[in-house]
C-alpha cells in the first residue's frame, strides 16, 4: 500500500464491502460517501462532539477519529442496521415517545453509544448513562429529554435488541 | 475537513515498523489507536507524509506482569488497561486514571502508549507514569533504551524520543501492597481535559508514618510535574487532615499553572489545594487496600 490508496474490506450492517479510497478519507467519510449510509453524521470532525459514533466489532467508536483503513476487516454498525421508518428499533421508539430529541443532528451519535452501552451493560444505572453519554453533545434539548428515553427504552426491555 | 495526504504503511511485525521510521524519520508518525493524531492532522496541525500503523500489531498488544512491573505494550487500549485485573492489583494508580480518560468511545480505539507519548500536559497518563516512578522503552532498529517517566516529559507534546525510535512498552513497578492511591481531577465536563488534576501515591512505614509520597499534578504546566516541597513535608509524618491542609497550601503556593477561558490561574492554584487534599484522603483511605 504504497501510493495513497488503500483497499479496505469492512463488514457494514451485515453486509461486507470491498472497496479502495484515499488512505486519508476517515470511516465517517467512507461511510457517507462511498457507501451513502448518510445516517451516521459528522459535527466537529475532531472526536469531541460523538455524533458520528458507529460501533466497531461491537464497540462504540468515533468515526471521523478513525482512517477507514484502520477498520479494514472490522464489522461496523451504523444507525441504518437499528431500525427501519415503519419499524424503530426499541431505543428509537423509546426516545420518539419521550420527545428525546428536537432537531436530532445528534440523534445517530446518542442512538449508537446507547446501542453499545446496553449490548455490554444492559442494566445501566441512571449514573453509568450519565457518564456513557457525557461523549455525546446536544446543543437542543438540555439532555434531561434524552436521559429519560434512554430510561423508558431500558424498562420497555430495550436491551434484549442491543 | 479533510485530513491531509500521506502514505499509509502497514507493518506485519515490529521489526518492519522499525525499519520503516529509519528509513522515513521525521517524515513519519506512528499510528496506534489515532485518537489524539487523526484529530491533530484533521485540524491540519500535523502533517506527516508517512503514517505506520501499528495498531495491530499483536506482539505489542499484551499487558503482562514480569520481574516486578506491570508492562503495557504500545498496542494495548485503554479500555483493556481499564479492564485488566492485572492492572487493577498490581498498579492501581493506572486502572484508576482510567475512567477520567476522554469517553467510553476514545478509550475503546485509544492506546495507553499512544497518550503517553502524545505528552499532552493535561492528560491523565504522563501523571500516572511520573507519580508511579514509571520507565518507558523505547526501541529503534539499532538497539533499545528504557528512559524514566522523570526524564521521558520534555515539554509541550514533546517527550524524549528521536524520529526513528518507538514506544514499545510502559513499565510500571509492581505497586507497593502497603501503599494507597488517588486520581482526582476537575473538568468542565466528565470526560475533557482536566483544567487540573492529580495522581497521588503515598505508602507508610511500619509504625504508620509516612515513607514515600508523590504527588504529580497535571494541566499545570507544559509537563506533568512533582511538587517536592509538599512531597517533603509528608514523609515522616503520620497522616492527618491537618498534615494535608499544609500540604495543600505548599501545593497552591508552588504553582504557577497557565490561565485560559475554561479558568483562571488563580483558580487553578486554589484546585491545587483542593485536589491535594481529596487526593491524599482518599490515598490515606487505600493504604494496603492493594494487599
Amino acid at each position: 500500500m504504497s501510493d495513497d490508496r488503500c483497499e479496505v474490506t469492512v463488514t457494514v450492517n451485515g453486509e461486507e464491502r470491498s472497496l479502495a479510497v484515499e488512505c486519508r478519507r476517515t470511516l465517517a467519510e467512507v461511510l457517507r460517501e462511498d457507501l451513502g449510509l448518510t445516517g451516521t453524521h459528522l459535527g466537529c470532525e475532531h472526536g469531541v462532539c460523538g455524533a458520528c459514533t458507529v460501533a466497531v466489532d461491537g464497540a462504540a467508536a468515533r468515526s471521523c477519529l478513525m482512517l477507514a483503513v484502520q477498520a479494514d476487516g472490522c464489522e461496523i454498525e451504523t444507525v441504518e442496521s437499528l431500525g427501519t421508518e415503519e419499524k424503530l428499533h426499541p431505543i428509537q421508539q423509546a426516545m420518539w415517545d419521550e420527545h428525546g430529541f428536537q432537531c436530532a443532528f445528534c440523534a445517530p451519535g446518542f442512538l449508537m453509544t446507547v446501542y453499545c452501552l446496553l449490548r455490554e451493560n444492559p442494566a445501566p444505572t441512571p449514573e453509568e448513562i450519565r457518564e456513557e453519554l457525557s461523549g455525546n453533545l446536544c446543543r437542543c434539548t438540555g439532555y434531561a429529554s434524552i436521559l429519560t428515553g434512554v430510561q423508558a427504552a431500558l424498562s420497555r426491555g430495550a436491551a434484549a435488541d442491543a | 475537513m479533510k485530513i491531509p495526504r500521506f502514505t499509509y504503511h502497514r507493518p506485519a511485525t515490529e521489526e518492519e515498523a522499525l525499519a520503516m521510521l529509519t528509513e522515513f524519520g521525521e517524515d513519519a508518525k506512528v499510528l496506534a489507536g489515532g485518537q489524539s493524531l487523526i484529530p491533530l492532522m484533521a485540524l491540519r496541525l500535523s502533517r506527516p507524509a508517512h503514517l505506520i500503523d501499528i495498531g495491530g500489531l499483536r506482539e505489542l498488544a499484551a499487558i503482562r506482569e514480569r520481574s516486578g512491573t506491570v508492562s503495557v505494550g504500545a498496542a494495548v487500549r485503554h479500555v483493556e488497561v481499564e479492564r485488566s485485573a492485572l492492572v487493577a492489583r498490581a498498579a492501581p494508580l493506572a486502572a484508576a486514571a482510567m475512567p477520567h480518560i476522554g469517553h467510553g468511545a476514545i478509550r475503546n480505539r485509544g492506546t495507553a502508549c499512544g497518550s503517553l507519548a502524545h505528552a499532552d500536559p493535561a492528560a491523565e497518563l504522563p501523571a500516572v507514569a511520573l507519580a508511579a516512578g514509571a520507565s518507558f522503552v523505547v526501541r529503534r532498529a539499532s538497539g533499545e533504551r528504557t528512559v524514566p517517566a522523570s526524564e521521558f516529559f520534555l515539554g509541550y507534546l514533546t517527550c524524549d524520543m528521536g524520529p526513528d525510535e518507538l514506544l514499545v512498552e510502559w513499565r510500571l513497578p509492581t505497586w507497593p501492597v502497603t501503599a494507597g492511591w488517588s486520581v482526582q481531577e476537575v473538568s468542565r465536563r466528565h470526560g475533557d481535559f482536566a483544567l487540573l488534576g492529580m495522581a497521588a501515591m503515598i505508602d507508610t512505614d511500619p509504625v504508620g508514618r509516612i515513607s514515600t509520597a508523590a504527588l504529580s499534578l497535571f494541566g499545570a504546566a507544559s509537563t506533568p510535574i512533582r511538587v517536592d516541597a509538599a512531597e517533603k513535608l509528608l514523609t515522616g509524618e503520620p497522616p492527618s487532615a491537618a498534615l494535608f491542609d499544609e500540604a495543600a497550601e505548599i501545593v497552591k503556593g508552588q504553582l504557577d499553572p497557565p490561565g485560559d477561558l475554561h479558568g483562571t490561574a488563580a483558580y487553578r492554584k486554589h484546585l491545587g489545594a483542593v485536589l491535594t487534599r481529596r487526593c491524599l484522603s482518599e490515598a490515606a483511605g487505600r493504604l494496603g487496600a492493594a494487599a
